[in-house]
């Protein structure tokens, strides 16, 4: 039994750390624009193709493809943001929440036209197999999938503290206005963060894409969690939403482990709901 | 001199009318079957194998072929004139909400005179719905779960076996392969997706346990979409039963076989439901499927047994470049359980084509299944010849394994330890 236990614990972090990973970008976006990406889990999407037509065209390893990976959903991210986003930007609040939605329904059927439906897994990557720590298995890809996110949660942390640039999110995140007047170029961060929020998002694509099966409609399933993973950590805050990211993932498999399985996503919202009734801007939101 | 020229336009305008009728009255006509099936969401990639068996037999019919299946000789429907069918296409992304407008629509709007497909169960017992109330025959051959044909329902027929047969078949199964290998089985745990069609699974699976004496040590359901599994596997190594039955969809497949992996979750067998048999499953986990039991109504290797199978199979692999699987074999079905009642109602009439229905009698000889005919029973229009098989993957192939004195290929039991494997 403490054996079952510990390893349900350590899969729960494990999908914690993957949940984390894909919540900073989308609450990145949500904090500084007060827009819901609702594309966010076809960044997802993207990164995991990238990475796997990188390794079945090029042979190259999803490790390696990480970089191509970010710099790729970057770019991306940026010219939906200049293109499509900001155009938005100053209309009213249904037209800036429908055209994410709609971005998000050309993104995965443009995959499904594309690619086809079929499902895909990487053949045989870098990382495989499990280590077993007396009795707990401890999934390899999944590891350091977990180290990644750490080590990019620390990363983008630090960036947004210590770098003027990330101050100056930081700034535009907590007044517009005030920041504009401080002489802040708010539309280049705009830009900035749309395209950050999509890069980390791609990083995560192509960690997740080490273990996780690849298709066009993957997004949604990990963009509802993403969704609220930001809400119960609140909007904007990148250490909230690391942290609630852990917590949905050790609530959903200890949840599963203690009561019934199926009634573990119900006990991950629960748990959201109860959190915004006594704390409707989240854990660490302000 | 303005009155003159709108009476001539007037008069024109009814001849090309009147001249477009009469050519569209000579040719054959077509008759339009509304087909539902999830052609984009989750399981899109069922949806289209489901479309291509459909298309395939649509084309059979309409064309000549020297095949054994009913209406193949000939073209088109001969007792509606040669009349051709044509398929409309709706998506229900897989929602239940969809397929019941989706069927709605392709009745008011396209016209359709009877409605296939639908594939999930959950979706089926919406779209038919649709056609009960707008009194349209409904013919389904991929769907299993047993409450479908147990409402009642005036205009709703199944062709495919259903998942009470299908458990009660996987219980035989283990009773008969104890006896074969001598190993004794205790206990089951029972997986199941939580929708219509797993939770049916899982209820009748529980009673047949009850049945053949077999104790259900884990009952554990899920939701289809869940993105991390490895508490249901947790809860079934604590419970250690000896066999797992698992009813799932795709996704939820490969997923659970990852996690089965993972965690080294290794019973003396694994027999499955659907999931595990789609087209999509083994290109995904490859080896990792080998070994698992799926229940099943086609496989290209009863080919041996049955010819037609063989010649089927080569005409789909042909048009689609890749091998007929069960899921296309289902829908393929349905086409000509409509044709043929269509040819001897020679009416697309939907109290005609009931009535049609309701003695269809199509031989075993004339179906790529390993079943005694098509025949429907007269209250809950299920197929009552309709039986399953079970096929286990071997080498990353499907082979059919039971019934044991009719399988091509013997089956590899007890399930190999995940460690070591090569």
């Amino acid at each position: 039994m403490p054996e079952q236990l510990m390893q349900q614990i350590v899969n729960g972090l494990l999908i914690g750390f993957m949940y984390a990973l894909i919540a900073i970008g989308l609450t990145l976006i949500w904090g500084v624009m007060n827009i819901v990406n609702f594309a966010h889990g076809d960044f997802l999407m993207v990164g995991m193709f990238t990475s796997f037509w990188l390794y079945t065209l090029y042979g190259l390893d999803p490790l390696f493809s990480i970089p191509i990976c970010t710099l790729l959903l970057f770019v991306m991210g940026l010219l939906i943001y200049r293109f499509i986003v900001s155009k938005v930007m100053a209309g009213p609040m249904l037209a800036q929440l429908v055209v994410t939605f709609g971005v998000s329904i050309f993104i995965s059927n443009l995959a499904v036209y594309w690619w086809s439906p079929d499902f895909r897994l990487i053949a045989k990557p870098l990382l495989s197999g499990t280590w077993d720590i007396s009795g707990v298995q401890l999934s390899i890809p999944k590891t350091v999938a977990s180290i990644g996110s750490i080590v990019t949660s620390l990363f983008v942390f630090l960036f947004l503290k210590k770098t003027k640039t990330g101050k100056a999110i930081l700034a535009t995140e907590m007044d517009r206005e005030a920041a504009l007047l401080m002489g802040i170029n708010t539309e280049r961060i705009n830009s900035l963060s749309f395209g950050m929020g999509a890069a980390l998002v791609g990083i995560a694509g192509a960690f997740l894409s080490t273990y996780y099966y690849i298709y066009p409609q993957v997004g949604g399933v990990f963009g509802t969690i993403a969704f609220c993973v930001v809400a119960l950590g609140g909007f904007g805050s990148i250490s909230g939403a690391f942290i609630a990211g852990i917590l949905v993932g050790l609530v959903q498999t200890l949840g599963g482990f203690f009561f019934d399985p199926s009634y573990k996503y119900a006990i991950v919202f629960m748990i959201y709901l109860i959190t915004v009734w006594i704390r409707p801007q989240g854990l660490l939101g302000w | 001199m303005r009155t003159k020229w709108v009476s001539i336009m007037c008069v024109s305008l009814f001849a090309v009318l009147f001249l477009t009728v009469s050519v569209f009255a000579q040719q054959p006509k077509t008759i339009k079957i509304g087909a539902v099936y999830p052609l984009t969401g989750n399981i899109a990639s069922t949806g289209l194998d489901c479309r291509r068996g459909a298309e395939l037999a649509v084309d059979i019919i309409n064309g000549k072929y020297n095949l054994s299946l009913p209406l193949a000789k000939t073209e088109g429907i001969p007792n509606l004139g040669g009349a051709k069918l044509e398929l409309v296409f709706a998506d229900t992304k897989g929602e239940p909400k969809n397929g019941m407008s989706e069927t709605e629509r392709l009745i008011t709007q396209e016209k359709v005179v009877a409605i296939i497909g639908a594939y999930q169960s959950s979706v089926t017992k919406t779209a038919s719905q649709a056609t009960e109330r707008l009194k349209i025959p409904y013919v389904c051959s991929d769907s299993s779960s047993p409450t479908l044909t147990e409402r009642g329902f005036k205009y709703f027929f199944r062709v495919s076996p259903h998942d009470a047969i299908f458990a009660k078949d996987q219980f035989q199964f283990l009773k008969d392969v104890e006896k074969k290998t001598g190993k004794k089985i205790n206990s089951v745990a029972l997986l199941y997706e939580n929708t219509e069609f797993g939770s049916n699974v899982g209820k009748y699976a529980a009673q047949y346990a009850k049945e053949f004496g077999y104790k259900v040590v884990a009952d554990v359901s899920y939701p289809a979409n869940a993105t991390d599994v490895t508490s249901e596997v947790g809860t079934l190594i604590k419970a250690k039963p000896d066999i797992l039955m698992h009813a799932s969809y795709i996704t939820d497949a490969i997923l659970f076989t990852k996690t089965f992996k993972e965690l080294n979750f290794t019973p003396m067998g694994i027999t499955t439901f659907a999931g595990y048999i789609e087209p999509g499953y083994l290109p995904a986990v490859k080896a990792d499927g080998n070994y698992i039991v799926i229940r099943s109504t086609f496989a290209l290797d009863l080919a041996k047994k049955k010819p037609l199978i063989g010649q089927v199979g080569e005409l789909f692999k042909k048009k689609y470049g890749v091998e007929m699987s069960e899921n296309a074999a289902r829908s393929f079905a349905a086409p000509f359980v409509l044709a043929d009642a269509m040819n001897r109602a020679k009416s697309t009439k939907s109290e005609d084509i009931v009535k049609a229905l309701l003695t269809t009698d199509i031989p075993g000889d004339q179906m790529i299944y390993p079943w005694k005919g098509i025949k429907f029973d007269p209250k809950s229009h299920q197929n009552i010849y309709a039986t399953g098989t079970l096929v286990q993957i071997q080498n990353e192939k499907y082979v059919t394994v039971w019934p044991f004195d009719a399988a091509p290929a013997e089956v590899i039991w007890p399930f190999p330890p995940w460690r070591g494997r090569k």
